[in-house]
Protein backbone atom coordinates (compact mmCIF):
# COMPACT_ATOMS: atom_id res chain seq x y z
CA UNK A 1 0.00 0.00 0.00
CA UNK A 2 1.26 3.50 -0.86
CA UNK A 3 1.17 6.02 2.00
CA UNK A 4 -0.95 9.20 1.66
CA UNK A 5 2.25 11.26 1.49
CA UNK A 6 3.85 9.09 -1.21
CA UNK A 7 0.61 9.10 -3.22
CA UNK A 8 0.34 12.88 -2.96
CA UNK A 9 3.92 13.38 -4.15
CA UNK A 10 3.47 10.88 -6.99
CA UNK A 11 0.40 12.86 -8.08
CA UNK A 12 2.40 16.10 -8.05
CA UNK A 13 5.31 14.57 -9.98
CA UNK A 14 3.27 12.86 -12.66
CA UNK A 15 1.50 16.13 -13.44
CA UNK A 16 4.69 18.05 -14.27
CA UNK A 17 4.52 17.41 -18.06
CA UNK A 18 0.99 18.84 -18.07
CA UNK A 19 2.11 21.90 -16.13
CA UNK A 20 4.44 22.82 -18.98
CA UNK A 21 1.38 22.97 -21.23
CA UNK A 22 -0.86 24.70 -18.68
CA UNK A 23 1.51 27.51 -17.69
CA UNK A 24 1.67 29.30 -21.10
CA UNK A 25 -2.10 28.93 -21.30
CA UNK A 26 -2.49 30.69 -17.94
CA UNK A 27 -0.09 33.43 -19.00
CA UNK A 28 -2.04 33.98 -22.22
CA UNK A 29 -5.29 34.14 -20.23
CA UNK A 30 -3.81 36.83 -17.98
CA UNK A 31 -2.61 38.81 -21.01
CA UNK A 32 -6.01 38.60 -22.75
CA UNK A 33 -8.02 39.39 -19.61
CA UNK A 34 -6.10 42.58 -18.89
CA UNK A 35 -6.01 43.33 -22.64
CA UNK A 36 -9.83 43.51 -22.82
CA UNK A 37 -9.85 45.80 -19.79
CA UNK A 38 -10.75 43.46 -16.92
CA UNK A 39 -9.37 44.94 -13.68
CA UNK A 40 -6.27 43.16 -12.32
CA UNK A 41 -7.92 41.89 -9.13
CA UNK A 42 -10.90 40.53 -11.01
CA UNK A 43 -8.72 38.83 -13.66
CA UNK A 44 -6.96 36.90 -10.90
CA UNK A 45 -10.21 36.26 -9.00
CA UNK A 46 -11.70 34.64 -12.12
CA UNK A 47 -8.84 32.12 -12.08
CA UNK A 48 -9.59 31.39 -8.42
CA UNK A 49 -13.39 31.29 -8.63
CA UNK A 50 -14.04 29.75 -12.05
CA UNK A 51 -10.74 27.82 -12.44
CA UNK A 52 -11.48 26.54 -15.98
CA UNK A 53 -9.10 27.59 -18.75
CA UNK A 54 -11.27 27.52 -21.87
CA UNK A 55 -14.29 29.06 -20.12
CA UNK A 56 -12.09 31.86 -18.76
CA UNK A 57 -10.79 32.65 -22.25
CA UNK A 58 -14.33 32.90 -23.58
CA UNK A 59 -15.59 34.87 -20.57
CA UNK A 60 -12.73 37.35 -21.02
CA UNK A 61 -13.56 37.73 -24.70
CA UNK A 62 -17.29 38.20 -23.96
CA UNK A 63 -16.59 40.76 -21.24
CA UNK A 64 -14.37 42.63 -23.70
CA UNK A 65 -17.14 42.55 -26.33
CA UNK A 66 -19.60 43.99 -23.81
CA UNK A 67 -21.85 40.90 -23.72
CA UNK A 68 -24.63 40.86 -21.13
CA UNK A 69 -24.10 39.14 -17.77
CA UNK A 70 -26.66 36.44 -18.52
CA UNK A 71 -24.93 35.52 -21.79
CA UNK A 72 -21.56 35.31 -20.03
CA UNK A 73 -22.97 33.06 -17.31
CA UNK A 74 -24.86 30.84 -19.76
CA UNK A 75 -21.90 30.53 -22.13
CA UNK A 76 -19.58 29.59 -19.26
CA UNK A 77 -22.14 26.98 -18.24
CA UNK A 78 -22.28 25.47 -21.76
CA UNK A 79 -18.51 25.51 -22.23
CA UNK A 80 -18.06 23.80 -18.85
CA UNK A 81 -20.80 21.19 -19.30
CA UNK A 82 -18.23 18.61 -20.37
CA UNK A 83 -17.12 18.49 -16.73
CA UNK A 84 -20.38 16.66 -15.96
CA UNK A 85 -18.92 13.76 -17.94
CA UNK A 86 -15.74 13.87 -15.85
CA UNK A 87 -17.82 14.03 -12.68
CA UNK A 88 -19.82 10.98 -13.78
CA UNK A 89 -16.63 9.05 -14.58
CA UNK A 90 -14.96 9.88 -11.25
CA UNK A 91 -18.08 9.41 -9.09
CA UNK A 92 -17.88 5.62 -8.57
CA UNK A 93 -14.23 5.94 -7.45
CA UNK A 94 -14.94 8.69 -4.91
CA UNK A 95 -18.18 7.26 -3.51
CA UNK A 96 -16.81 6.34 -0.08
CA UNK A 97 -14.89 9.55 0.62
CA UNK A 98 -16.10 12.07 3.23
CA UNK A 99 -18.02 15.07 1.87
CA UNK A 100 -15.14 17.52 2.40
CA UNK A 101 -12.91 15.41 0.12
CA UNK A 102 -15.62 15.24 -2.54
CA UNK A 103 -15.98 19.02 -2.51
CA UNK A 104 -12.27 19.73 -2.71
CA UNK A 105 -11.64 17.18 -5.46
CA UNK A 106 -14.64 18.51 -7.43
CA UNK A 107 -13.24 22.03 -7.28
CA UNK A 108 -9.95 20.68 -8.66
CA UNK A 109 -11.60 18.62 -11.44
CA UNK A 110 -10.21 20.33 -14.56
CA UNK A 111 -9.58 18.68 -17.95
CA UNK A 112 -5.97 17.95 -17.04
CA UNK A 113 -6.66 16.76 -13.46
CA UNK A 114 -9.33 14.43 -14.81
CA UNK A 115 -6.98 12.99 -17.40
CA UNK A 116 -4.29 12.31 -14.78
CA UNK A 117 -6.66 11.05 -12.08
CA UNK A 118 -8.83 8.73 -14.16
CA UNK A 119 -5.76 7.00 -15.60
CA UNK A 120 -4.34 6.49 -12.10
CA UNK A 121 -7.65 5.19 -10.73
CA UNK A 122 -8.00 2.71 -13.57
CA UNK A 123 -4.43 1.44 -13.30
CA UNK A 124 -4.45 1.10 -9.49
CA UNK A 125 -7.73 -0.60 -8.62
CA UNK A 126 -8.14 -1.25 -4.90
CA UNK A 127 -5.35 1.09 -3.78
CA UNK A 128 -6.84 2.98 -0.78
CA UNK A 129 -4.90 6.26 -1.02
CA UNK A 130 -5.67 7.16 -4.62
CA UNK A 131 -7.52 10.30 -3.59
CA UNK A 132 -4.21 11.67 -2.28
CA UNK A 133 -2.76 11.17 -5.76
CA UNK A 134 -5.70 13.07 -7.27
CA UNK A 135 -5.22 15.82 -4.68
CA UNK A 136 -1.51 16.12 -5.53
CA UNK A 137 -2.23 16.39 -9.26
CA UNK A 138 -5.06 18.87 -8.64
CA UNK A 139 -3.00 21.12 -6.39
CA UNK A 140 -0.05 21.15 -8.80
CA UNK A 141 -2.36 22.28 -11.61
CA UNK A 142 -4.17 24.78 -9.39
CA UNK A 143 -0.97 26.44 -8.17
CA UNK A 144 0.44 26.59 -11.70
CA UNK A 145 -2.77 28.13 -13.03
CA UNK A 146 -2.86 30.83 -10.33
CA UNK A 147 0.83 31.69 -10.69
CA UNK A 148 0.76 31.77 -14.50
CA UNK A 149 -2.36 33.96 -14.46
CA UNK A 150 -0.48 36.41 -12.23
CA UNK A 151 2.48 36.44 -14.64
CA UNK A 152 0.12 37.03 -17.58
CA UNK A 153 -1.62 39.90 -15.81
CA UNK A 154 1.76 41.47 -15.09
CA UNK A 155 2.90 41.05 -18.73
CA UNK A 156 -0.50 42.07 -20.10
CA UNK A 157 0.05 45.70 -19.26
CA UNK A 158 3.41 45.62 -21.08
CA UNK A 159 2.56 43.85 -24.35
CA UNK A 160 1.46 46.12 -27.22
CA UNK A 161 -1.90 45.47 -28.91
CA UNK A 162 -0.49 44.99 -32.43
CA UNK A 163 1.15 41.73 -31.39
CA UNK A 164 -2.33 40.23 -31.95
CA UNK A 165 -1.94 37.98 -28.90
CA UNK A 166 -5.72 37.65 -28.67
CA UNK A 167 -5.39 35.24 -31.64
CA UNK A 168 -3.94 32.67 -29.23
CA UNK A 169 -7.51 32.18 -28.03
CA UNK A 170 -8.65 30.85 -31.41
CA UNK A 171 -5.41 28.86 -31.73
CA UNK A 172 -5.73 27.16 -28.37
CA UNK A 173 -9.30 26.17 -29.20
CA UNK A 174 -8.14 24.78 -32.55
CA UNK A 175 -5.56 22.70 -30.67
CA UNK A 176 -8.20 21.39 -28.26
CA UNK A 177 -10.86 20.91 -30.93
CA UNK A 178 -9.12 18.94 -33.66
CA UNK A 179 -8.30 15.88 -31.50
CA UNK A 180 -11.92 15.55 -30.25
CA UNK A 181 -13.20 15.11 -33.82
CA UNK A 182 -13.16 11.33 -33.76
CA UNK A 183 -16.39 10.24 -35.46
CA UNK A 184 -18.37 11.52 -38.43
CA UNK A 185 -21.09 12.69 -36.00
CA UNK A 186 -18.46 14.77 -34.12
CA UNK A 187 -17.52 16.46 -37.40
CA UNK A 188 -21.18 17.17 -38.21
CA UNK A 189 -21.68 18.69 -34.72
CA UNK A 190 -18.58 20.84 -35.23
CA UNK A 191 -19.48 22.03 -38.75
CA UNK A 192 -23.07 22.91 -37.87
CA UNK A 193 -21.98 24.63 -34.65
CA UNK A 194 -19.37 26.65 -36.54
CA UNK A 195 -21.59 27.65 -39.46
CA UNK A 196 -24.50 28.67 -37.21
CA UNK A 197 -22.10 30.72 -35.07
CA UNK A 198 -20.86 32.62 -38.14
CA UNK A 199 -24.43 33.09 -39.47
CA UNK A 200 -25.66 34.21 -36.05
CA UNK A 201 -22.73 36.51 -35.35
CA UNK A 202 -24.93 39.60 -35.55
CA UNK A 203 -27.39 38.39 -32.92
CA UNK A 204 -27.65 40.67 -29.88
CA UNK A 205 -25.87 39.90 -26.59
CA UNK A 206 -23.56 37.41 -28.34
CA UNK A 207 -26.42 34.90 -28.30
CA UNK A 208 -25.10 33.34 -31.53
CA UNK A 209 -22.68 31.12 -29.61
CA UNK A 210 -25.40 29.57 -27.48
CA UNK A 211 -27.76 29.01 -30.44
CA UNK A 212 -24.84 27.49 -32.37
CA UNK A 213 -23.95 25.15 -29.50
CA UNK A 214 -27.48 23.75 -29.36
CA UNK A 215 -27.74 23.40 -33.16
CA UNK A 216 -24.37 21.62 -33.23
CA UNK A 217 -25.34 19.21 -30.45
CA UNK A 218 -28.68 18.51 -32.16
CA UNK A 219 -27.01 17.90 -35.52
CA UNK A 220 -24.47 15.58 -33.89
CA UNK A 221 -27.26 13.57 -32.26
CA UNK A 222 -29.09 13.33 -35.58
CA UNK A 223 -25.96 12.21 -37.45
CA UNK A 224 -25.27 9.62 -34.76
CA UNK A 225 -28.85 8.30 -34.99
CA UNK A 226 -28.71 8.07 -38.78
CA UNK A 227 -25.34 6.29 -38.69
CA UNK A 228 -26.58 3.58 -36.33
CA UNK B 1 -25.50 42.79 -14.23
CA UNK B 2 -22.60 43.58 -11.94
CA UNK B 3 -19.46 41.90 -13.25
CA UNK B 4 -18.48 40.49 -9.86
CA UNK B 5 -21.88 38.85 -9.56
CA UNK B 6 -21.40 37.35 -13.04
CA UNK B 7 -18.01 35.90 -12.02
CA UNK B 8 -19.38 34.41 -8.80
CA UNK B 9 -22.44 32.86 -10.47
CA UNK B 10 -20.30 31.46 -13.32
CA UNK B 11 -17.88 30.02 -10.76
CA UNK B 12 -20.67 28.51 -8.65
CA UNK B 13 -22.24 26.88 -11.73
CA UNK B 14 -18.88 25.49 -12.83
CA UNK B 15 -18.34 24.03 -9.36
CA UNK B 16 -21.86 22.53 -9.31
CA UNK B 17 -21.26 20.86 -12.68
CA UNK B 18 -18.06 19.29 -11.33
CA UNK B 19 -19.76 18.30 -8.09
CA UNK B 20 -22.84 16.92 -9.87
CA UNK B 21 -22.22 13.20 -10.06
CA UNK B 22 -19.52 13.07 -7.41
CA UNK B 23 -21.70 14.41 -4.58
CA UNK B 24 -25.14 15.56 -5.64
CA UNK B 25 -26.39 12.82 -7.96
CA UNK B 26 -24.23 10.00 -6.65
CA UNK B 27 -27.01 7.44 -7.05
CA UNK B 28 -28.32 8.68 -10.37
CA UNK B 29 -27.12 7.12 -13.63
CA UNK B 30 -26.68 9.56 -16.50
CA UNK B 31 -29.24 8.54 -19.19
CA UNK B 32 -27.36 7.25 -22.27
CA UNK B 33 -29.02 9.81 -24.56
CA UNK B 34 -27.92 12.73 -22.35
CA UNK B 35 -24.45 11.23 -22.08
CA UNK B 36 -24.29 11.13 -25.88
CA UNK B 37 -25.48 14.75 -26.11
CA UNK B 38 -22.81 15.89 -23.62
CA UNK B 39 -20.22 14.20 -25.82
CA UNK B 40 -21.12 16.61 -28.64
CA UNK B 41 -20.63 19.69 -26.46
CA UNK B 42 -16.85 20.03 -27.05
CA UNK B 43 -16.89 19.84 -30.89
CA UNK B 44 -20.03 22.01 -31.23
CA UNK B 45 -18.96 24.72 -28.77
CA UNK B 46 -15.31 24.93 -29.72
CA UNK B 47 -16.01 25.26 -33.45
CA UNK B 48 -18.68 27.86 -32.66
CA UNK B 49 -15.97 29.83 -30.85
CA UNK B 50 -13.20 29.36 -33.44
CA UNK B 51 -14.97 29.85 -36.78
CA UNK B 52 -16.25 33.41 -36.16
CA UNK B 53 -12.77 34.31 -34.84
CA UNK B 54 -11.31 33.26 -38.20
CA UNK B 55 -14.04 34.35 -40.60
CA UNK B 56 -15.39 37.58 -39.15
CA UNK B 57 -13.20 40.67 -39.20
CA UNK B 58 -14.48 43.98 -37.85
CA UNK B 59 -18.07 42.72 -37.81
CA UNK B 60 -18.15 41.44 -41.41
CA UNK B 61 -17.69 38.09 -43.10
CA UNK B 62 -14.16 38.01 -44.55
CA UNK B 63 -13.77 34.72 -46.44
CA UNK B 64 -10.83 35.87 -48.58
CA UNK B 65 -7.10 35.36 -48.88
CA UNK B 66 -6.41 38.84 -47.43
CA UNK B 67 -7.83 37.59 -44.13
CA UNK B 68 -4.60 36.79 -42.31
CA UNK B 69 -6.35 35.14 -39.38
CA UNK B 70 -8.18 32.74 -41.69
CA UNK B 71 -4.94 31.61 -43.37
CA UNK B 72 -3.01 31.36 -40.08
CA UNK B 73 -5.93 29.45 -38.57
CA UNK B 74 -5.92 26.94 -41.42
CA UNK B 75 -2.18 26.41 -40.93
CA UNK B 76 -2.86 25.83 -37.22
CA UNK B 77 -5.64 23.31 -38.02
CA UNK B 78 -3.15 21.33 -40.12
CA UNK B 79 -0.59 21.36 -37.30
CA UNK B 80 -3.21 20.37 -34.70
CA UNK B 81 -4.47 17.56 -36.91
CA UNK B 82 -0.97 16.24 -37.70
CA UNK B 83 0.69 16.58 -34.25
CA UNK B 84 -2.25 16.73 -31.80
CA UNK B 85 -0.29 18.99 -29.43
CA UNK B 86 -1.34 22.35 -28.00
CA UNK B 87 1.90 24.32 -27.86
CA UNK B 88 3.15 23.60 -31.44
CA UNK B 89 -0.30 24.59 -32.74
CA UNK B 90 -0.22 27.93 -30.92
CA UNK B 91 3.40 28.67 -31.81
CA UNK B 92 3.04 27.83 -35.52
CA UNK B 93 -0.30 29.65 -35.78
CA UNK B 94 1.05 32.80 -34.12
CA UNK B 95 4.21 32.73 -36.26
CA UNK B 96 2.08 32.36 -39.39
CA UNK B 97 -0.06 35.36 -38.40
CA UNK B 98 2.98 37.54 -37.66
CA UNK B 99 4.60 36.57 -40.97
CA UNK B 100 1.41 37.39 -42.91
CA UNK B 101 1.00 40.73 -41.11
CA UNK B 102 4.62 41.58 -41.76
CA UNK B 103 4.53 40.59 -45.46
CA UNK B 104 0.97 41.67 -46.22
CA UNK B 105 -0.60 45.09 -46.76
Amino acid sequence: MTSPRASFIAGLKNTVPLLIGAAPFGIIYGVIATGVGIPVVMAQAISLIVFAGSAQFIAAQLIGAGASGLVIVFTTFIVNLRHALYSASMAPHLRDLPRSWKWVLSYLLTDEAFAVAITHYRDNAGEPNRHWYFLGAGIALWATWQASTAVGIFLGTEIPHDWSLDFTLALSFIALLVPVLRTRADIVAALVGGIVAVAGFGLPYKLGLIVAAFCGIGAGMLAWRLAK
Amino acid sequence: MNLWLVVIVAGALTFLIRLSFIALLANWQLPPLLQRALGFVPPAVMTAIVLPELLIREGHLAASLDNHRLIAGMVAILVAWRFKKIMPTIVVGMTALWLLQWLGP
